[in-house]
């Protein structure tokens, strides 16, 4: 992985609050965000997000519940479109192409950004299908048995359901349906997989076994993760960035850096407050 | 330590029957509820008993081949038979994909504004509206406007009476079988990149089949059971030939097994009265086999679903 220095500019200052946001500046970086806003009918829900993701590397979002974590997540793939009254401004350039253009279609984002759930959701269908249906409706015309095959064996599932690919995805426990979940994602070749707090329906061997396979993962895709649990993204990411919700609940980014400086040496008290357990 | 002085003086357990009116309550309503129960079932057990034993004898392979005829012990429903099936076919056909596509366009497509509200509460008002009032509508148009197309007083415009009749209520079926869908399996699907459509016809309605398939089975076995439209569209009483084996014999004239079962009961002679007895068994099995059909298909697809 390439170390990158952070950048101890000040990128963008948040006026309300006076709060700092420290902008790491990364190289080639496979999405950037800026100025992103999300409201939620009248609520404003996360307010000028700016910052990039690396390419091939694990992003974490950190942060207490309701600072928006997950929302900017989800306007990574256009999936908060999917809640009528959501509305977002700014920019979320993948590859330098925003997302928000008008001509571009959610499908065609959601097609090259998966996401995988919080709460495992396999498809009531056999094992086979929940990874062969989204090749299908994208329109692969290869080897299906290959493609389900690469893509369990991608998701470190293969060799627990070789025998059984025609039961139910519902069958399995719950972290194998998340693994499922994530061949299902990979078995459409994404760039980008989000990831909205994967691990949290599921025991620590089953956690333990999902960082890994991020770790390997990470060298074919970019992953995007949502999570409560700051030893996961200590252990799993390479990159952190720390969301806070101000006084009138809404969430804005403190601080966005490499994992390890922000768990070291993090440049905003209220970043140290947070990963020292004082709140939060 | 605390918590338990405060449990000690506050709460004093007393082990000993609740006592007053809470306790006159409690023996007399179990009682109360199981004689509720039981009037349903007497009720029924009466109607039951009444017409079996009337109609049974009756019933016979002759009864089920022959036309009506002037003289009661000849006469038969072949023609109500086969009329109320050509008629529940025509029904099936028109209603289920016109409510089942109105359902998805309220539930999956639409947004949540005046005029959805406005149609949501029309489509509620609508299965409450009295059947006659779909007899006159029916008359109208699909006997005069659409003569041309339908022939007038015949199955089709019967059918399609009928199809305006129950699809309120399969609309509100498909819409409560599909709210039932998880929104996860929707955003599932969408988030690898599949349009709505994809999802709607690989994973929403599948898992939503058996409700809607259960709606619109019982829908189905009202409207065989109706009369009063189609006594207002001018369906006919006495038919003494069989439709032809033939897409023509949508548009012939019809009867129906309960117009066929009031024409006999307002006649006079006693062999009627017990002919529309037999009927009544008749049209009961035809109900009552919908409803079989109803469940097997609700508990088979749901298996297949899982």
């Amino acid at each position: 992985m390439t170390v990158q220095t952070a950048t101890e500019t000040k990128t963008s200052t948040n006026g309300a609050t006076g709060q700092t946001n420290y902008r790491a500046s990364i190289k080639d970086p496979i999405l950037m965000l800026n100025n992103v806003n999300v409201w939620y009918g009248n609520t404003h829900a996360v307010r000028n997000i700016s910052f990039d993701i690396p390419r091939h590397q694990v992003t974490a979002l950190i942060g207490p519940s309701g600072c928006g974590k997950s929302t900017v997540l989800r306007s990574l793939n256009r999936m908060n479109e999917l809640i009528p009254i959501a509305r977002t401004e700014g920019e979320v350039l993948v590859n330098g192409r925003n997302l928000y253009d008008a001509s571009v279609d959610p499908v065609v984002v959601r097609r090259h950004i998966g996401m995988v759930f919080q709460k495992p959701n396999p498809f009531p269908k056999s094992i086979y299908e929940n990874v062969a249906w989204g090749a299908r409706i994208n329109g692969y015309k290869g080897n299906m048995d290959e493609l389900v095959e690469e893509s369990l064996r991608g998701a470190a599932l293969w060799d627990e359901v070789k025998d059984k690919l025609h039961e139910s995805g519902l069958s399995l426990s719950g972290g194998q349906q998340q693994r499922l979940c994530i061949a299902r994602a990979i078995a459409v070749k994404p760039e980008i997989i989000l990831m909205d707090e994967p691990c949290s329906a599921l025991d620590p061997i089953a956690t333990l076994k999902i960082e890994d396979l991020m770790r390997e993962l990470v060298k074919k895709y970019t992953i995007v993760i949502v999570t409560h649990n700051m030893q996961q993204a200590a252990r799993a990411s390479d990159y952190t960035a720390f969301f806070m919700v101000n006084d009138d609940r809404v969430g804005y980014l403190v601080e966005h850096n490499h994992t390890d400086e922000i768990f070291t040496n993090p440049k905003d008290k209220n970043t140290e407050d947070y990963i020292t357990g004082r709140f939060g | 330590m605390s918590t338990r002085n405060l449990a000690a003086t506050s709460l004093e357990p007393s082990w000993s029957a609740v006592r007053g009116i809470r306790r006159v309550w409690d023996r007399i309503f179990g009682p109360l509820s199981l004689i509720a129960t039981l009037l349903g079932l007497v009720v029924l057990a009466a109607l039951l008993i009444d017409v079996f034993s009337d109609g049974l004898p009756r019933l016979s392979w002759q009864f089920l081949t022959s036309f009506p005829s002037r003289k009661p012990e000849e006469a038969g429903l072949v023609s109500a038979l086969v009329g109320s099936i050509l008629m529940i076919v025509v029904t099936a056909m028109v209603a289920f994909p016109i409510g089942v596509g109105a359902a998805l366009y309220l539930e999956e497509y639409a947004s949540d504004n005046a005029f959805t509200r406005f149609v949501e509460i029309n489509i509620a008002n609508l299965a409450g509206v009295p059947s006659i009032i779909y007899g006159l509508l029916g008359l109208e148009i699909f006997v005069r406007v659409m003569f041309s197309i339908t022939n007038g007083r015949t199955v089709v415009s019967g059918g399609m009476t009928m199809a305006l009749l129950i699809l309120p209520v399969i609309i509100i079926a498909t819409r409560e079988a599909l709210r039932a869908v998880p929104n996860s399996l929707r955003q599932a699907g969408l988030a690898l990149g599949a349009s709505q459509w994809q999802v709607i016809r690989d994973h929403v309605l599948p898992q939503a089949l058996p409700g809607t398939l259960t709606g619109t089975i019982l829908a189905l076995s009202r409207a065989i059971g109706e009369t009063a439209p189609l006594i207002t569209i001018g369906a006919l009483t006495y038919i003494a030939y069989l439709p032809p084996a033939s897409p023509e014999a949508l548009r012939t004239p019809f009867t129906v097994l309960p117009i066929q079962i009031f024409n006999w009961v307002s006649r006079p002679q006693k062999g009627f009265h017990e002919a529309a007895a037999a009927g009544i068994v008749v049209l009961l099995v035809v109900l009552l086999a919908m409803n079989a059909l109803a469940i097997y298909l609700r508990n088979r697809y749901q298996r297949r679903a899982v």
